[in-house]
């Protein structure tokens, strides 16, 4: 069946059968309640999808998605927090939690994000920019693997800090409460299913873009420089330029995912973005299958339901049930759901091609 | 156009004060293949090292008149200098073809990698048909046998252009059907390219060595053809000597 | 003056508290490249361990002098147990080891979690450890005076056990070469578990002495976890020599970026040191130099 799958025909057929489920079914059968929970994992997913891409094909195990995320959320957040507050109390007011904060001025580099346009440019190309730079600046240097993990992680742990020493970042408690996005009203539970659609839109389209990028020759050569850097190398490519790409394609999913995320949620706080979730995005892929297509968007989905459903219930059984899915999936079953798959489909093959001559 | 392809002068490689390469100097020509021998230890894969840029060395190697001396690895190797390693580097995940594919691609514009595959190039498919895995062409390369994914490896080099080739011990663990074939193949793309085989296997070099190099803790001992080479009293000693010392420290404890 | 003494004596403060908890990582990571991510929750339980000694023993003074081996003891235990069920089975998958690790660190978390409570717990200091000293005129507190004393020691006998030691003799003969030390005869297997005793045991010590400094609770470790890795990465692997250097350097940054600015933008400054430190020398400040590909 994955053969089907592994065709053009079979890839559209896949994709109009998630659109169908995603726009079709899930709006019929989950109130909007629900619908707005799917929204939130679906940004999970968006997040997954570049994982899958940067650490399943590029062996690049990056902990500091969460930074990524963060910057797209902040930067879709002050946007909305600025709409807002213009609405209020016309052009150039400062947003309601700096008044409550006693900071009267808005600071410079709040201003421009008044303007939509410019933010969602930002929101593209900030991340996308600090993560080739830092790509850049790690992998010409041949650091990789653990150091490379490690550096990502501090990353997110010194974005979260700071984050929360800036008062006119929301502190702490981040940015909330907010009454428009766009236009719309957040209140009115038509838009938050447009923010669904949106959700699930962008969905596809990322893993419409990983799938050829993993088809692709670049797709090989990024398998090629995972499992032997340095072949690449004597090979005349330099592994840098083929490394940073699917990392700055992750940063940029991970930043469109936390824009979303955030007239969805209705929060984006340093609790969201530092080390310890970034470290829970990488347990989604893990248990999906970080090298599939499909298996991070099932991860991340399956995972982000389990934290909704457990967390407030059961929180020490599920700090426990995640800790040992990480030690389990990972120890024992590194390619994730996906590789019981492939599995079973290699063991169904068997029995026939063992009756060929050698 | 000179046969010179590729001249080293005085290379030596110092790792914190031991000399493992010591002032060698070594040319490879067009349509040779040069044989490096030596006892372990002698010098011989850090030298394929150094020239390929991937250990720091002074002195100086030069291909068609391009100092290479600092350049990085992957420039060297777009220069067309392409090595093997004792153990085969290869893609174990990707087929044959996808492996020789993207060997051949450095040149490639980048924007050209995103789009799938069409058709391997005829160079390409040409190139396994020389090495002989054209009937393996969709066959991951991690479940190649030890010898196929060695003609694979060197296939790589041969679909980049490569005109310098320096082949770390390209038969080990291979049986004799094998390496006769290697050998032949050996012969073969040395006709327009200049081939340099690291190895310990005389039988092997008298076959099909046109030239011979001898290092020795890190210095050249002789160079010439194999009969010269092998008649060569100091090398003798090298390969000899070691047991006859041995044979006289016995004796004296005995 | 006094402002450049109290920096360069909170660095060297700072520095001693970082390499305490980067030791015994400089060790596991440097000898096997293992990765271990629950190495801040060792630390954790070495904490724990003061806590619960001097529950039992009562007075300060004496359950600090029986905490500190105990903690060692119970952390090399714990590293032991891990390295046994979990670690030597993935030596080849390095990124996965941290993973790995992390996952236990998660489960040990909550463990704290729900024997201990979720709150704050703290050690008494004992009372010859309390008040400051006057040191070059500005007061310097006796437990950082004590720490310091401690992480001098603690990387001297690691040192001299290194050097002197049979045990030490084999950890660097296969930190050299794995493959020859084993034809000599030397059990790599049990080099590398008694090194992982070791160096958790370290994580154990580290965490009794930072008692003396801060309140425990489970997530104590984590919050030393990342700047342990930032030293053992900035002094490069393995290398003793190196930590103590990283520690020392990234302390005092840490003192001086504090002065100037709040202390979340000096655990940035710290980071954008390193980023751009490994840039100029991204094999960090001292390494073995070996002949392999990597």
């Amino acid at each position: 069946m994955s053969k089907f799958f592994s065709t053009r025909a079979g890839a559209w057929a896949g994709f109009g059968a998630a659109a169908l489920v995603l726009f079709g079914a899930a709006p019929l059968v989950l109130s909007g309640f629900r619908l707005g929970l799917l929204a939130q994992f679906l940004c999970y997913a968006i997040v997954a999808v570049g994982i899958g891409l940067a650490w399943g094909r590029g062996g690049m195990l990056t902990l500091g998605q969460g930074v990524f995320f963060g910057m797209g959320a902040y930067l879709m957040a002050m946007h909305l927090k600025m709409a807002d507050a213009e609405f209020r109390g016309g052009a150039g007011a400062v947003p309601d939690f700096m008044e409550l904060a006693g900071i009267r001025e808005l600071p410079a580099y709040w201003v421009p994000f008044a303007s939509p346009v410019f933010t969602i440019a930002m929101i593209l190309v900030l991340p996308t920019a600090f993560a080739v730079l830092l790509g850049f600046a790690v992998f010409k240097r041949r650091v990789k693997g653990a150091y490379f993990a490690i550096l990502s992680q501090a990353l997110a742990g010194a974005f979260a800090i700071l984050l929360i020493g800036q008062q006119s970042m929301g502190g702490f408690n981040g940015l909330s409460r907010f009454r428009y996005f766009f236009g719309y009203n957040l209140d009115d539970p038509v838009n938050q299913q447009m923010l669904y659609f949106i959700a699930a839109g962008v969905l596809l389209v990322v893993v419409a873009v990983a799938l050829q990028l993993r088809r692709s020759r670049y797709g090989e050569l990024l398998v090629a420089v995972r499992d032997a850097e340095e072949r690449v190398r004597f090979l005349g490519y330099d592994a840098a330029n083929i490394k940073v790409v699917a990392y700055a394609t992750a940063a940029l999913f991970a930043s469109v995912a936390g824009a979303i995320f955030v007239p969805v949620v209705g929060i984006i706080s340093p609790a969201s973005i530092g080390i310890v979730p970034s470290i829970m995005f990488i347990l989604g892929v893990a248990i999906g299958g970080r090298a599939s297509l499909v298996g991070p968007v099932v991860g991340a989905l399956a995972v982000a339901w389990a934290q909704t459903a457990l967390s407030e219930q059961f929180p020490s059984a599920w700090t426990y049930a995640q800790g040992l899915l990480f030690i389990v999936v990972i120890a024992l079953l590194p390619g994730g759901i996906a590789s019981i798959a492939a599995a079973t489909k290699r063991f169904r093959k068997e029995p026939a091609t063992a009756e060929a001559p050698a | 156009m000179s046969t010179n392809a590729l001249t080293c002068t005085a290379v030596s490689v110092d790792f914190d004060g031991f000399k493992a390469v010591n002032g060698v100097d070594l040319t490879l020509e067009r349509g040779e293949v040069h044989f490096l021998i030596g006892p372990n230890g002698a010098g011989k894969t850090t030298l394929v090292d150094a020239i390929t840029g991937l250990t720091k060395y002074a002195g100086s190697v030069v291909k068609d008149g391009v100092e290479l001396r600092g350049r990085k690895v992957h420039h060297i190797a777009r220069r067309g200098i392409g090595r093997t390693f004792q153990t085969a580097q290869v893609f174990e995940q990707l087929t044959v073809a996808q492996n020789l594919d993207i060997a051949a691609g450095a040149a490639r514009p980048a924007l050209s990698l995103l789009r799938r595959r069409t058709a391997l190039p005829e160079h390409v498919v040409a190139v396994m048909d020389q090495i002989g895995l054209a009937r393996h062409a969709q066959t991951p390369a991690g479940i190649l046998a030890h010898g196929q994914k060695q003609w694979l490896e060197i296939g790589m080099l041969l679909v980049g252009d490569a005109d310098v080739l320096l082949l770390d011990e390209p038969i080990a663990g291979m049986g004799q059907a094998e390496r006769d074939t290697t050998g032949r193949l050996l012969h073969d793309i040395a006709q327009t390219r200049a081939v340099a085989v690291v190895e310990h296997d005389m039988d092997f070099m008298r076959a099909f060595a046109s030239r011979v190099t001898v290092l020795h803790a890190g210095a050249v001992l002789a160079t010439g053809s194999v009969d010269e080479v092998t008649n060569d009293p100091r090398v003798q000693e090298v390969y000899l000597g070691a047991a006859h010392e041995q044979e006289t420290a016995d004796a004296a404890t005995a | 003056m006094d402002l450049l003494v109290g920096q360069l004596f909170t660095g060297l403060s700072t520095g001693s508290i970082l390499l305490l908890a980067a030791l015994g990582l400089s060790l596991t990571y440097g000898q096997m490249g293992v990765i271990n991510m629950a190495h801040g929750e060792f630390i954790m339980a070495g904490c724990y361990t003061a806590y619960v000694v001097q529950q039992v023993v009562g007075d300060a003074g004496v359950s600090l002098l029986v905490a500190l081996p105990v903690g060692f003891l119970v952390g090399g235990a714990m590293g032991l147990v891990l390295e046994w069920v979990l670690i030597r089975h993935l030596y080849h998958r390095p990124l996965d080891t941290l993973l790995v690790t992390f996952g236990v660190g998660l489960v040990l978390q909550q463990v704290a979690r729900d024997v201990f409570g979720a709150p704050a717990v703290n050690v008494t200091v004992p009372q010859f450890l309390r008040g400051g000293v006057d040191l070059l005129g500005t007061a310097v507190p006796k437990t950082r005076l004590f720490i310091l004393a401690l992480a001098v020691v603690a990387v001297a006998a690691v040192a001299l056990v290194l050097r002197f030691t049979p045990a030490g003799r084999r950890i660097r003969a296969v930190v050299g070469n794995r493959d020859l030390a084993e034809t000599a005869g030397i059990s790599s297997r049990a080099v590398d578990a008694g090194t992982f005793f070791i160096g958790s045991g370290l994580a154990g010590v580290a965490g009794v002495a930072l008692t003396l400094i801060g309140s425990t609770s489970p997530t104590t470790g984590q919050s030393y976890l990342v700047d342990a890795f930032l030293v053992v990465v900035a002094g490069g692997m393995g290398r003793i020599k190196g930590a103590v250097v990283a520690a020392v350097a990234l302390g005092t940054f840490q003192a001086v970026f504090e002065t100037y600015s709040t202390a979340s933008l000096a655990k940035v400054g710290v980071f954008v040191v390193i980023v751009v430190f490994l840039q100029l020398r991204p094999q960090g400040l001292f390494t073995l130099r070996t002949r392999s590909l990597a």
